[in-house]
């Protein structure tokens, strides 16, 4: 389980209508599953059906994170106008066993999260907001 | 030898090792879907193979992210 705060959602929505038609990206850290800070980040593909993080920008929150007691817990998109489920495309790139992979819906303002097996397999991760 | 990973001090027993052989040891067994800095450096992934860790080194390593909402038709 992922614990959001409201507040932190919001910000990921306002970000995700902010650069549609292209889909929004960024990292949230926290500390034992409840996550505290967001940290919103480049997509270098600006495209409205892809994502690409920058790994200087990657390495910097990294140590951001780190620097403030906080661990990355999740790394979140956005699909401008597809669900928040786990496209063909976003399994075939996710690579970190160990991250929850977080997506927000403008078609219908869901927000889920997914865990991705290195053999591919992916759970849904109950994702609890808060106030 | 003693290396920082990621932030953790970790000692490693053995005097030097590949990035890759490092790694390996870190459970990534896809090292090229890593990326890789090495005492604030990033390394190309074509160097992965051929620089060698040495004591007091501090190797970040962290997954490309990426995806998109396309699905295989």
């Amino acid at each position: 389980m992922i614990r959001l705060p409201k507040a932190i959602v919001d910000e990921i929505a306002a970000q995700a209508n902010e650069e549609a038609p292209n889909e929004a990206c960024g990292y949230l850290a926290g500390t034992d599953g409840t996550v505290r800070k967001r940290y919103p980040m480049t997509n270098v593909d600006a495209s409205p059906d892809h994502f690409t993080l920058h790994p200087k920008e990657q390495f910097a929150v990294l140590k951001q994170a780190r620097e403030a007691g906080l661990t990355l817990l999740a790394v979140y998109h956005s699909h401008p106008e597809t669900p928040a489920r786990m496209s063909d495309e976003d399994i075939r790139l996710a690579n970190d066993p160990n991250t929850i992979y977080l997506i927000h819906s403008l078609l219908d303002g869901g927000t889920k999260g997914f865990t991705v097996d290195r053999d591919k397999s992916v759970t849904e991760v109950p994702v609890e907001i808060f106030e | 030898m003693n290396l920082k990973i990621n932030g953790t001090d970790t000692t490693i027993d053995t005097p030097s090792l590949t990035v890759v052989e490092l790694l390996k040891q870190q459970n990534v067994d896809m090292p090229d879907m890593v990326s890789v800095q090495l005492n604030g450096e990033i390394l190309e992934r074509d160097a992965f193979e051929n620089t060698t860790v040495k004591d007091s080194d501090e190797v970040e390593f962290l997954y490309f992210m990426g995806g998109g909402a396309i699905d295989a038709g």
